[in-house]
């Protein structure tokens, strides 16, 4: 009976097919949400960031092992301190038919300087100067060692398409967070793809642009990008052959999907790490380096990723990932329980005492089980957690309220880069500067903070690696967070569409490159 | 009955104010909006910007002054992800959610009605202890656990039915697009029907059953017994007929219960409904669209009980509806 219902089925399945042979090559991609607007400028997401990769280009861009590519720009040079001159490709053109100019590129960038979500990124660069048609000059007020880094945010748009009044009496230009703009609906880039079909929260539609520059690259003529959002329907439409691509797959899916005919599972170390912090101004037990340690010791971040992780997460001993210029392999994840109790009992807590603790519950990769862990495995050495989980939506402002004793956050550095771990989540919280904005523990080291501005200021690569793994050292030493994790990465795709070529650790898939094996 | 009319549309603007109320006092509990607005790097002296723009920052009753105004004139507010006016989102996402329920309510009425007759004129068959053990189960089982069971079941074991979306949709009129043109979107909506009839059918199958076996012990069908009238005639002329006035009463309440459980099975699906754009609307924390909703749906609950309340009196003449508005 069954056997007869499966070969019915494959009958089915098959007679289906044939109305889906398309003429051309058509991806179906589901990811867990869409972009926000089209506007590249008005919001730094994953998301928007994907989506620029496709429409727009970057001037250079991140290859799979963390090194630079030249996408527009075909070559660049260090002029003196302050000065990157780079030189672009001849020949592109935007999707309106419009050629681009190192014109096109200044545009971009007083527009990237107004916006709230990029301008930080963009605090140390004052200027570009055109130099000809293909060349200009990138600026910065002091030496700047992540000018590259920076410039794969810079993503040209075609100032004459975006320059204007549209219909409705507004300015094309213009940039805004909530409400309708020319930009957030209309797109003119330079990339592989241009948006045919556009329905918020439903699908998009992108068709290869006939004028890409690139034209050896990819063949892959239509891509229907599906957002959906539960984990375990985009897995059975993946599994179902209803879309050939999905991205993250769950930890609980990852066996399914490698196990299944017919479709690949691809896997990569990530780069946010995913930590604990200790608030130093609410708990006093807390200012004692030793008490910290004691924790970092306490907590099994191993058996972590093991059993709650499913293995799909990199354990951490610190925040830089491997690859990072601040990564020491000698920062190796600690895990000692008989040293956590003498090192409890050193610093006079032997008999332990009570703290809060708050994770989020939607955020991370299995974020309140994480939290259930670490409280059972604080337990162990005398410290009662009261733990409260949550949604996101009302974790954040309770973040910001630094409303328990011990917080999660994760972080992925905007720049790719040592230093931004440590602007944010440990240097000393300073209004003015915005560093340690997300830094719930009030953990504060004037040596550490010297040392990033230091490091921010050298264009060294190698004396730069030394002061980001000093201000690392430091960090570890004094047990400043509880590192736990980096979150690994994970893409379903249907065999024979090459899709590991394309992915990396920024989770921004190169579609324009896909190569898709055909005539099968 | 125009005084009663005037008495119901008083309680209903009521009714609307209330849940206006509630509803713009809930969203300063459901998150911070600027989250999900900004990256992670915003400082927040541009948060505070942001907020005043908006206008999050004044008080409760300035900031509901300017929405009730607004609402009066039709402007609900304009959703911040989907950057339309919120009442548009919702009108372009109600036709998906009506085709779901109405598909829902076909595949109730189809199998409910053959099965409680059923199980009530053959209480002890096996077939009826089986109907009576699967209703037991489905009754017990969350929908969004259904409709994942379907999926795997039908979607990626068989392969029969698509597993997420619409599919195919062939515009109607406005903002209506249906499933029912096209046979690619007929087999994107079994699924999701079937699942959101899960939760209803069995309860329709229960009542239909109690009230059947209740009206088979009166005086009139043992007299048409006795009188020899063919027991089809009796089973589906007299007694369904009688059985159903009470199964109506509740279907129509049902009718809004499921506009709530289309949330849990469009979120399943992908189902571009309203319910589907609810639930992401509060992952978001996209307040005009989350408050427009419940006026939305407020409103439509209002205007239906209006109604019933309305037809009853017409079907029902010992109701006196003249009498009720004094």
């Amino acid at each position: 009976m069954t056997k007869l219902v499966r070969s019915l089925a494959a009958a089915v399945a098959v007679a289906a097919m044939v109305p889906m042979a398309y003429a051309e090559t058509t991806v179906r991609v589901a990811y867990d949400a869409d972009p926000v607007s089209l506007d590249p400028h008005e919001q730094l997401s994953g998301g928007t960031l994907q989506m620029s990769h496709m429409v727009f280009d970057p001037l250079v861009r991140w290859t799979q092992d963390l090194q630079f590519e030249a996408r527009l720009a075909e070559s660049w040079e260090q002029i003196d301190e302050t000065t990157m001159r780079f030189k672009l490709r001849e020949g592109v053109t935007f999707h309106s038919g419009n050629t681009l100019t190192a014109k096109d590129v200044d545009w971009t960038f007083d527009r990237l300087k107004r916006s709230d979500d990029f301008k930080g990124i963009f605090a140390p660069f004052t200027d570009v100067e055109v130099v000809d048609d293909l060349t200009f000059d990138l600026k910065t007020s002091e030496p700047y060692p992540l000018v590259l880094h920076t410039a794969t945010y810079i993503f040209p748009m075609d100032s004459a398409f975006y320059t204007g009044t549209s219909e409705d009496g507004k300015d094309k230009s213009e940039l805004v967070k909530h409400g309708d703009s020319f930009a957030s609906r209309n797109v003119s880039g330079t990339g592989p793809f241009v948006v045919t079909e556009r329905e918020q929260g439903v699908r998009v539609v992108f068709e290869r642009f006939d004028g890409y520059w690139d034209a050896d690259a990819g063949n892959v003529d239509k891509i229907v990008l599906t957002p959906i959002k539960e984990d375990p329907t985009r897995v059975a439409a993946l599994l179902s052959g209803d879309v050939d691509f999905i991205a993250p797959v769950p930890p609980t899916d990852l066996k399914r999907v490698e196990g299944a005919d017919g479709v690949e599972l691809i896997t990569m170390p990530g780069t946010r790490i995913i930590t604990f912090q200790m608030n130093q101004e609410r708990v006093e037990a807390f200012k004692d380096a030793r008490v910290r340690k004691a924790i970092d010791y306490a907590v099994n971040n191993a058996g972590i990723v093991d059993r709650i992780m499913r293995g799909f997460g990199t354990v951490a001993g610190q925040a830089s990932p491997d690859g990072y210029l601040g990564y020491n392999e000698a920062y190796a994840p600690r895990y000692d329980l008989e040293k956590a109790k003498a090192l409890m009992a050193e610093a006079g807590y032997a008999d332990g005492f009570s703290i809060t603790m708050m994770a989020p519950n939607n955020r991370y990769v299995n974020d309140d089980k994480i939290a259930q862990a670490v409280a059972s495995m604080l337990a162990q050495i005398n410290i009662k957690v009261d733990l409260q989980t949550m949604p996101k939506a009302q974790y954040w402002p309770t973040f910001d309220e630094r409303a328990a004793d011990m917080m999660m956050i994760g972080w992925h550095a905007d720049t790719e880069d040592s230093a931004n771990f440590h602007q944010f989540l440990t240097a000393c919280p300073d209004k003015e500067t915005g560093n340690g904005q997300y830094n719930s523990g009030n953990y504060c080291n004037e040596e550490a903070d010297a040392l990033m501005n230091q490091a921010n200021a050298e264009t060294d690569p190698d004396k730069r690696a030394e002061l980001l793994q000093k201000l690392e050292g430091i960090l570890y030493d004094e047990a400043a967070f509880i590192p736990l994790h980096w979150q690994n990465l994970a893409w379903g795709a249907k065999s024979g569409m090459n899709a590991a070529e394309i992915v990396n650790a920024l989770n921004f898939p190169y579609f324009g490159d896909l190569v898709v094996e055909t005539g099968s | 009955m125009f005084a009663y009319l005037a008495k119901r549309v008083i309680q209903a603007i009521a009714v609307m104010f209330v849940i206006s109320l509630i509803a713009f006092a809930i969203q300063g509990n459901l998150g911070d909006p600027l989250r999900e607005l900004v990256g992670q790097s915003v400082s927040e002296e541009v948060r505070q910007q942001l907020r005043d723009e908006l206008g999050l920052n004044d008080s409760f009753v300035t900031q509901y002054l300017r929405f009730a105004g607004n609402a009066l004139q039709g402007d609900l507010g304009t959703s911040y992800f989907f950057k339309e006016p919120a009442l548009d989102v919702i009108l372009k996402k109600l036709p998906a959610t009506l085709e779901l329920v109405f598909g829902a309510t076909l595949i109730i009425i189809g199998f409910s009605v053959p099965l409680g007759v059923y199980t009530a004129i053959k209480p002890d068959t096996i077939i009826s202890r089986i109907i009576m053990g699967l209703s037991i189960v489905g009754i017990s089982i969350p929908v969004f656990l259904t409709a994942i069971l379907m999926i795997f079941v039908f979607s990626v074991e068989y392969g029969w039915l698509p597993s997420y979306g619409r599919g195919d949709t062939v515009h109607v009129w406005g903002y209506w697009e249906t499933n029912f043109a096209t046979a690619d979107g007929w087999t994107h909506i079994i699924l999701p029907s079937f699942a959101l009839a899960s939760i209803m059918l069995p309860l329709f199958v229960r009542l239909i059953r109690a009230e059947m076996m209740e009206v088979l012990q009166s005086e009139y069908v043992k007299y048409a017994k006795a009188k020899g009238i063919k027991p089809w005639r009796i089973y589906f002329v007299h007694a369904l007929k009688n059985t159903l006035l009470p199964v109506i009463t509740v279907g129509g309440v049902q009718i809004g219960t499921m506009v709530a459980y289309t949330i849990l099975t469009e979120t399943v699906f992908q189902w571009p409904g309203m319910g589907f754009m609810f639930l992401e609307a509060v992952n978001r924390v996209d307040t005009p669209l989350i408050v427009a909703y419940l006026i939305v749906v407020g409103f439509i609950f209002v205007v239906t009980n209006t109604v019933v309340d309305l037809i009853y009196g017409l079907v029902n003449p010992t109701v006196n509806i003249a009498r009720m508005g004094a």
